[in-house]
């Protein structure tokens, strides 16, 4: 940490700016990796020098430039996803030390307080592997989709400003807004299961991409999508299709999936509240699911 | 049956806002981008987004007063027409975010709420907690996901753009393109082609920018013959929080928020900041730039904890150059509110919190203000004339830039919360000026020759599998080539050199060692090897492409910074500053102002140019000098804390008078109620 050194400066007998327990020079990190889709994943071991302030992305940054097992073993690279490094790109989602969460805001010196014999990645389990740590999330985006997850304005000339909203309005919405699609609340979800697909012989591009659209869209769209249906139902004008949205989230696959199992909201690392957007969510399916009654 | 498309490279905010209103135009477009377009870096955009509002005009705030601002804070090395268009947008570019959903912050009455940014007295920055680029980019992102289930937008996420297709009048007519996971190589036909790729942050390292943000897009246009403008102009913003992997920006909202910037001014003080007396503190930017405090322009403010840091010796942290940034006397609720998103960041990133305890921070490589050359057509009332085919293209006929990565708009620095406005309405106005280009065009890219396209293909494959079966020949047992060189090493060296040469200070024997250093590293990257040969996923292959990329625009950098010997906003060179004025005798004050003026004009003469950089047969960057138009304000010296501004500021008054009198009544400038002013 940043602050330690200040800290431990100021302390006496601790000039050199560490503990008394012997610095620790390497670590261990165990990969799970993947050579391409449908193959089998293997561990490989890697050591890692230890530097201050290092996160999961930098570790991730010296096995590419060493590129050797502890074993001394030449290997291609770790492949993995990433891009912010502040949390807020959801690209580099992984499963460090069984928790699915961003690597760039693991922080090693933590990690190894919790377990110091080593560091364990693991690609997400909930969608195809690419390579090693880098996974296929198109199904998670497609969810968006279904789900018409966008205000339908009239078009980008000018046209002035917004609907007016009161600061409670948008202390609602804003948090939903935070969602960056890491997809962590899927992850860890019961419901959401993966959905592989191989491509057929002699399938053309467009067909195996209709095929897996489908595929997509009869299975379960998870907390993240829920949640911005009622972003969008929440704003002022998002509000005259809410209706439409409704009925895209009880279609099959939709919110009567859920089973309550609360693992979304408890992973997601911005701390959006999922549950109260699904309960929301349900209620107002319910009372979507009698008003049409009503009006046969 | 064929039909027109567009390929637009990079899907951030200028890139989805040209896709989008493309799409509305009826345009089919295509968008190739690194990552999947809602993970772009404008997420990492922090504090806000600037126009006049209805609060700040009736505080005599305008329109003009915000190209003021601009072309002010950017010490007047942008064009004035395209800026004044953007400015004058700017309420109608809110007010669209505002439409499409973006959660702005809001007065108890239900406006928008605003706050202050650096380089300007309003309050204009309109924001959505201290997120507002995420905000901003997720609701272009959905209308983009909204056309494309209407087939007017095709997405190639993970994809990577090698270079631009030109005919034999070298026109362009499409792209190649590499599929990050497959490694397919293939051509885009496109009636024009979009680059907004976003900054080169990666060349200097660590800096507060994405890891996509490598400026390959840009280097692999500029190497197919597109100039490159004003490339020595890095912002290097004063707040960041230092990592070992990149540095995390601390926005400038931070400080528009009310945060304070100070030193104990006891060196390296150890006790707990909390506990320090007020008078024990040394507020500097509160002491030396009354009228702007914590809110002077961003490079302003760099150099001055740069150099409380490294020249008075006070940085807080006797191992590493800091300083506070200290929010702690504000509310938490009131933080939480308006700051919450960058405070986790620091908290997550430090394990402290920086609601009870000071930031530690330090200027980091931010944003470049340098980049691909683009045209405009003025409008006879001193604008743009929208809907010209000219506007935000390149001297490439058919390819365009938009966004971070063309040189327009900011000139030599950066004004806070500007990067967002410019970045939208860039893209915004690219699509009607690409429409009435493609209306006005004959044929269609996709029936040119397909030899043209195959040709492009077989050349960027060869160069791909020549770089793979080296690499593979040379592999030794240490996993990088037997000799070979490790791209990733050299990349660490060739951030360390650009860092050390080319941002805060620059000195001319340093620049011209680093130009140097560049050379040789260029060589060594010749000789580099892979530890990965594969063809599926390989990042390494895909990283070395890139890295090969940066050297032309490291060296573009570096030979613009040599060769400009003075000073101008992001660009600072000790040896060439004006120093203030000392004496405190009246004639003698007088007599060195007129000679501080006569040196400023003469250093405008030679000076106040844009860089332009192609590229010769052999690689290398030749630089030539573009007169930049100041047709509506007239450039004036930035005397932001100088010592003796007033009598500087005074005896230029009074030069400019004169001038207007000799004139006579016959304005060189637009017609402008408030342009005399100035």
């Amino acid at each position: 940490m940043s602050e330690s050194h200040a800290h431990d400066s100021a302390a006496p007998h601790a000039d050199n700016g560490h503990s008394h327990a012997p610095a620790r020079t390497h670590f261990e990190v165990r990969i799970l990796r993947q050579n391409a889709p449908g193959e089998q994943s293997y561990w490989e071991r890697h050591k890692v020098a230890h530097e201050p302030d290092m996160n999961v992305i930098s570790v991730l940054q010296r096995i590419a430039a060493q590129a050797t097992t502890i074993d001394g073993i030449a290997v291609a690279p770790v492949a993995w996803d990433c891009n912010c490094l502040e949390e807020v790109c959801g690209a580099c989602t992984m499963v460090v030390n069984g928790h699915v969460r961003q690597a760039c805001s693991a922080l090693v010196d933590r990690l190894l307080e919790d377990n110091a014999e080593e560091i364990e990645l693991r690609p997400m389990q909930k969608f195809p592997v690419v390579r090693d740590l880098v996974v296929d999330r198109g199904r998670l985006f497609r969810a968006l989709e279904k789900l018409h997850c966008w205000i339908p304005v009239d078009g980008y000339y000018d046209l002035g400003s917004g609907p007016p909203a009161s600061p409670a309005q948008q202390q609602e919405r804003y948090p939903l807004s935070e969602c960056m699609s890491c997809g962590c609340c899927l992850d860890a979800c019961p419901q959401y299961t993966k959905i592989e697909l191989e491509r057929r012989e002699g399938e053309t591009d467009e067909q195996f991409h209709a095929r897996r659209e489908a595929a997509y869209d009869r299975n379960f769209v998870g907390a993240h999508a829920i949640s911005q249906v009622m972003l969008m139902n929440l704003h002022p004008t998002g509000t005259m299709q809410a209706g439409e949205r409704i009925d895209a989230l009880t279609a099959e696959g939709g919110i009567q999936v859920c089973g309550n199992a609360q693992n979304c909201v408890q992973v997601c690392p911005k701390h959006i509240p999922l549950t109260r957007s699904i309960g929301r969510a349900g209620r107002a399916a319910t009372k979507r699911m009698f008003q049409r009654f009503f009006d046969r | 049956m064929a039909k027109q498309r567009v390929m637009i490279v990079g899907g951030g905010l200028a890139g989805l806002a040209a896709a989008m209103k493309l799409a509305e135009l009826g345009v089919d477009v295509d968008l190739m981008s690194l990552t999947p377009v809602k993970r772009s870096h404008s997420v990492c955009a922090q504090g806000g987004i600037n126009s006049v509002n209805a609060l700040t005009r009736q505080q005599g705030d305008t329109e003009w007063n915000h190209l003021d601002d601009t072309v002010y804070g950017g010490d007047f090395l942008q064009h004035q027409p395209p800026v004044k268009e953007m400015v004058y947008w700017g309420p109608r570019i809110i007010d669209l975010m505002d439409r499409l959903g973006v959660p702005f912050n809001r007065t108890p009455e239900g406006f928008r709420d605003q706050r202050r940014f650096g380089g300007t007295l309003f309050k204009r920055t309109a924001f959505a907690g201290a997120t507002t680029g995420q905000q901003l980019l997720y609701a272009l992102d959905e209308q983009v996901r909204r056309w494309e289930t209407e087939g007017k937008v095709t997405k190639y996420e993970f994809w990577d753009f090698l270079a631009p297709v030109l005919d034999d009048d070298g026109i362009c007519r499409g792209c190649v393109g590499q599929d990050l996971v497959t490694m397919e190589i293939r051509a885009f036909p496109a009636d024009a082609v979009v680059i907004a790729s976003g900054g080169c942050g990666l060349i200097f390292g660590r800096s507060t920018m994405s890891m996509a943000c490598t400026g390959s897009a840009v280097s692999r246009a500029f190497q197919a013959g597109a100039k490159y403008g004003n490339g020595e102009f890095i912002q290097v913003h004063p707040t960041a929080v230092p990592g070992a992997d990149k540095l995390r920006l601390m926005s400038e909202s931070a400080r528009g928020e009310g945060g304070r910037v100070w030193v104990p001014r006891t060196p390296h003080d150890p006790r707990d900041p909390k506990s320090i007396p007020e008078n024990e503190r040394y507020y500097f930017l509160e002491e030396r730039y009354p009228k702007y405090g914590n809110l002077v322009p961003r490079d302003i403010a760099t150099r001055e904890i740069f150099n409380i840091c490294t020249h008075e010796g006070l940085s807080v942290d006797p191992t590493r150059p800091c300083v506070y940034l200290d929010l702690t006397h504000i509310p938490r609720a009131t933080l939480d509110l308006k700051l919450g998103g960058i405070l986790e960041i620091y908290e997550k990133f430090t394990g402290v919190d920086p609601r009870t305890a000071p930031m530690k921070i330090f200027p980091a490589v931010h944003y470049s203000m340098g980049g691909l050359w683009v045209d405009y057509q003025r409008s006879a009332d001193g604008g743009l004339q929208l809907g010209n085919p000219r506007n935000q293209q390149t001297n490439i006929s058919g390819l365009y830039a938009i966004g971070e990565c063309d040189y327009q708009y900011h000139g030599a620095n950066r004004l806070g919360a500007n990067s967002l406005l410019s970045c939208i309405f860039s893209g915004l106005i690219v699509a009607p000026s690409i429409d009435s280009r493609l209306k006005s065009q004959k044929g269609i890219a996709a029936d040119s020759s397909s030899k043209l396209f195959a040709h492009a293909v077989r050349q960027k494959q060869a160069e791909h599998d020549a770089l793979l079966k080296n690499s593979a020949a040379g592999r030794g047992i240490s996993g990088v080539g037997r000799g070979g060189e490790n791209p990733y090493r050299i990349h660490e060296e060739l951030g360390q050199v650009m860092t050390r040469a080319a941002t805060v200070v620059r000195y001319n024997s340093t620049l011209a060692e680093a130009i140097d250093s560049v050379h040789a590293l260029q060589d060594r990257l010749r000789r580099s090897s892979l530890s990965d040969t594969g063809n599926w996923t390989n990042q390494n292959v895909v990283f070395t492409k890139a890295l090969r990329d940066m050297i032309p625009l490291a060296k573009t950098i570096l030979l613009g910074a040599l060769k400009r010997d003075e000073c101008r906003g992001a660009h600072f060179k000790p040896d060439f500053m004006m120093p203030g004025i000392e004496s405190s005798d009246p004639a003698e004050q007088r007599r060195q102002a007129e000679a501080w003026c006569d040196r400023f004009e003469a250093n405008t003469r030679k000076w106040l140019k844009s860089t332009i950089a192609v590229l010769d047969v052999n690689g290398e960057p030749q630089l030539s000098y573009e007169d930049v138009d100041t047709s509506l304000i007239t450039p004036r010296p930035r005397l932001y804390g100088l010592v003796g501004a007033e009598i500087i500021e005074q005896v230029w008054k009074e030069r400019q008078a004169a001038k207007q009198l000799s004139n006579n009544g016959a304005p060189q400038s637009v017609a402008h109620p408030e342009a005399v002013k100035n």
